[in-house]
């Protein structure tokens, strides 16, 4: 965990189709999150923006080999550091 | 010689558990193993739906229990524990299963081996079914699935469900499962969780726990308010999470964070499975045509035309291809009952006959139409994928009623009969939405009060122009249909504020690669769900129009009435001749009829009613109407037209009963029907649960009374109010 905590983002901060990022961790222990974690969204892995639904939200994010769209407010429990 | 018959025979049958993710083909597969002999239920006290179905494999019986779509076996509602409780044979209503069927999508392999990680901690003989695996070739994943079935230690079968291919390999790897159950389940977790659990164990049983599933210990553990804490039904339950609280602490502290240890550990487990037996060619997967489409389909301006696009289709073909095939209905209806008025003179069995009975099922199977064309639309758009697209355009909108994106197409087919709207309700997973969908379907305004709009505003609405340039009558059909769909918005909100509060669900919703529906797979659910309508809802709305039917018949002297009707069918035999007498006999008629509603229990309701409904502007006569009206909205237009002494047959478009309406007055000469009578009897109309189906359809996806009771009572209350303000305002402001 060598990471600057300039790095460090919130998954719903990256703005631009085909960013990339790693996950750090998911916050809290709320079915929510527990969920997210479920779906793959664990430490370390890679994680990649699709694309955004008309009015912004929800986005979608591909992760394990699968697409998954998420609201921001999920995003949001999501900490990543940018690869780029 | 009688012991090992009866132990060969005990043996022959088995209970298979199916599980998967939602959209891995398990549906499919359930059906093309089981065929057409499944049972559908529900489990008590609860949404979710029991499926059981039964077929023979060899000399084996097997049972197959169709288990809901889920992503994990973490239970944290009561709806996902039925899952739990069926694995390990805690339910009373179904046979503890022999061996579990995990169902994955060959293509999403990671992901969906996390739920068969958990299954593996069952100790359960266990299958693993790699389905979709043409579209997952297709795509470039390579599997090798022998090595795999080693390394996890169960059999593997590959299968393409909606192809009916490989479907045979599952039952015999089932039995290959059952009589070598292989390894255990693997201990996934440090040592100290282990410990943990025993202890937890101990200390259920010292609390007086009788001795509980080591997978439910564990699950206790590890799911923070979860609901196998619960399933603790002797141990005093804050001194059990207290207990959990403490034990969790413990493992943090040395180092195992919960939940997501869970999760970390899980994942690392399967890539090490998957490493060297899975691959997937990158480029195929980046520019696949799916994603080249759903660059246009889910693209802010190219998306949205497209969705109002198919919206406009669907509804279009709603209400105008199903023209025709109503029409048929209706022919078949007029053909019946010509048949039964052929085969008998007038008299109470014949009004049972045709205007009971015939009239009754006539009233619903108009419906079909309309409902199957719904439904066959629906079904195409989520085998072929459309629908998640759907929900994720719709989710922002939707989340400001706090609802999701996945409530947008119940409440939009609503708009043409709620009944296909509450079933559609079934693609939301989360139980709070799911109901909130269900009891504010109701309230968007579908095609069984458009006749009720059409015969008020064509009547009483003048055709003039609003501004210079607005139809008059168009904004009032407007506003009717506007009425129900804005009302919808604080009611959600209000019933998720209070009825259903709790967490927002998460959205987790994929996005499936698009595919050419099947045929097979869209006419099953079109005729399932068809099927489903006319048998459920077609018993109510018969029972109550038969009542309905009775109270207006009863009691009353009909001799004079039935007389009338045979003199003038007599005359019609050559109506021209008669045309005169025929018109002097059908006036009597009309009459008498009219007198004998009055008389009748249905009558005298309306009189012991009239107080109730006078606010609202109404006479005692269109109380009865909407009473009359309780089994479908399109009963008040015969049912008026009956009271207004015309007889039955009339319709919307029939100029003389507008010409009645018009002329109808109270006992002292002022005229009954006024512009704000006729506005709160629409939106009355509007807002009203004058539906049987519905609220049969209701009970049956909530498997309770309690629902549609409470539908009925709500939409009632406020139909009342909402009617009261339109009149007293209307009334206030005309002066």
């Amino acid at each position: 965990m060598e990471t600057q905590p300039d790095s460090l983002k919130r998954l719903d901060e990256l703005k631009s189709i085909g960013q990339q990022a790693r996950i750090v961790d998911v916050v809290g222990d709320d079915s929510i999150s527990v969920r997210l974690m479920e779906m793959g969204l664990t430490e370390g892995e890679e994680i990649t923006v699709l694309g955004f639904a008309p009015l912004g939200d929800p986005v979608e994010y591909s992760i394990r080999g699968y697409r998954i769209s998420l609201r921001k407010s999920e995003a949001n429990r999501v900490q990543v550091e940018s690869s780029e | 010689m009688q012991e090992t018959v009866q132990a060969a025979t005990s043996a022959q049958t088995l209970t298979v558990a199916l599980i998967g993710n939602p959209n891995t083909g398990k549906s499919t597969l359930f059906n093309s193993l089981c065929g057409g002999k499944a049972r559908v239920g529900n489990f008590p006290g609860v949404t979710v739906e029991k499926k059981v179905g039964k077929y023979r494999f060899g000399d084996r019986n097997i049972t197959l229990i169709d288990l809901p779509g889920t992503y994990s076996l973490s239970p944290r509602s009561d709806d996902e524990m039925v899952s739990v409780d069926v694995l390990l044979g805690r339910k009373k209503e179904v046979t503890a299963p022999d061996a579990v069927v995990c169902i994955v999508d060959a293509s999403n392999l990671e992901r969906n081996l996390y739920l068969f990680s958990q299954i593996r901690d069952l100790n359960l003989p266990t299958v693993l079914v790699l389905n979709m695996w043409d579209v997952a070739n297709s795509r470039g994943v390579q599997i090798d699935v022998e090595q795999l079935s080693e390394r996890l230690g169960v059999p593997v079968v590959t299968t393409s469900a909606h192809r009916r291919e490989g479907i045979e390999g599952v039952t015999a790897a089932v039995l290959q499962a059952v009589e070598n159950p292989g390894t255990k389940a693997v201990r996934l977790f440090p040592a100290e969780f282990y410990d943990e659990a025993q202890k937890l164990d101990e200390w259920l049983v010292s609390n007086g726990e009788p001795a509980t599933h080591l997978f439910l210990r564990e699950r206790m553990l590890l799911d923070i308010r979860g609901a196998s804490e619960d399933a603790a039904s002797q141990a005093d339950q804050s001194k059990l999470k207290a207990y959990l609280e403490e034990a969790r602490g413990r493992l943090a502290a040395s180092g195992h964070r919960i939940p997501a240890i869970e999760t970390k550990l899980r994942y690392d487990w399967i890539r090490q499975q998957l490493d060297g037996v899975f691959t997937r060619s990158e480029t195929d997967h980046r520019l696949s045509a799916s994603d080249r489409i759903d660059k246009i389909l889910t693209h802010k301006v190219t998306g949205m035309i497209v969705f109002a696009l198919i919206m406009l289709l669907i509804f279009q073909a709603i209400y105008t291809w199903s023209g025709p095939f109503m029409e048929m209905v209706e022919g078949l209806q007029n053909g019946a009952n010509e048949i039964v008025g052929g085969m008998m003179g007038p008299g109470t069995l014949r009004s049972l006959l045709v205007d009971g009975i015939i009239a009754g099922v006539g009233s619903v199977i108009i419906f079909l139409p309309q409902i199957v064309m719904l439904f066959a639309f629906i079904s195409i758009l989520e085998d072929c994928g459309y629908m998640a697209r759907a929900a994720f355009l719709m989710d922002k909108l939707m989340t400001k009623v706090g609802l999701s994106g996945k409530s947008f197409l119940p409440l939009m087919s609503s708009f043409a009969c709620a009944i296909p709207g509450v079933m559609a309700t079934r693609v939301i997973e989360n139980r709070r939405d799911r109901m909130v969908t269900m009891l504010i379907a109701p309230l968007m305004s579908c095609s069984a009060r458009l006749p009720v709009y059409m015969l008020m505003i064509y009547t009483f609405i003048p055709a003039s122009l609003l501004f210079g340039f607005l139809s008059l009558r168009g904004t009032v059909l407007f506003s009717m249909y506007a009425i129900g769909a804005v009302l919808a918005i604080p009611i959600a909100w209000l019933f998720k504020k209070t009825l259903f509060k709790g967490e927002t669900p998460p959205f987790v919703m994929e996005l499936p690669p698009y595919k050419w529906p099947s045929p097979k797979i869209v006419f099953d659910r079109v005729y399932d769900r068809s099927k489903a309508f006319v048998v459920r809802a077609g018993t109510l709305i018969f029972a109550v129009t038969v009542v309905v039917w009775a109270l207006g018949y009863f009691p009353g002297d009909h001799t004079t009435q039935h007389q009338l009707a045979q003199q003038i069918e007599t005359l019609q035999a050559s109506p021209e001749e008669n045309a005169e007498e025929i018109d002097k006999l059908s006036a009597e008629y009309d009459d008498v009829s009219g007198a004998l509603i009055r008389e009748s229990y249905l009558g005298r309701m309306g009189k012991a009613i009239e107080p109730v409904v006078k606010p609202l502007g109404w006479d005692w006569r269109i109380g009865i109407g909407a009473v009359a009206s309780f089994p479908a909205r399109e009963v008040i237009i015969s049912t008026m037209g009956t009271i207004f002494s015309l007889g039955g047959e009339v319709d919307e478009e029939d100029p003389s009963l507008k010409d009645a309406l018009s002329n109808a007055t109270w006992p002292d000469g002022r005229p009954l029907f006024t512009v704000p009578v006729a506005l709160s009897i629409m939106v009355f109309f509007a807002l009203c649960a004058q539906c049987g189906a519905t609220l049969m359809v209701i009970r049956r996806e909530t498997n309770s009374w309690r629902w549609p009771i409470f539908t009925f009572v709500y939409m009632t209350g406020l139909a009342y109010i909402a009617a009261l303000l339109t009149y007293q305002i209307g009334t206030s402001l005309m002066g």
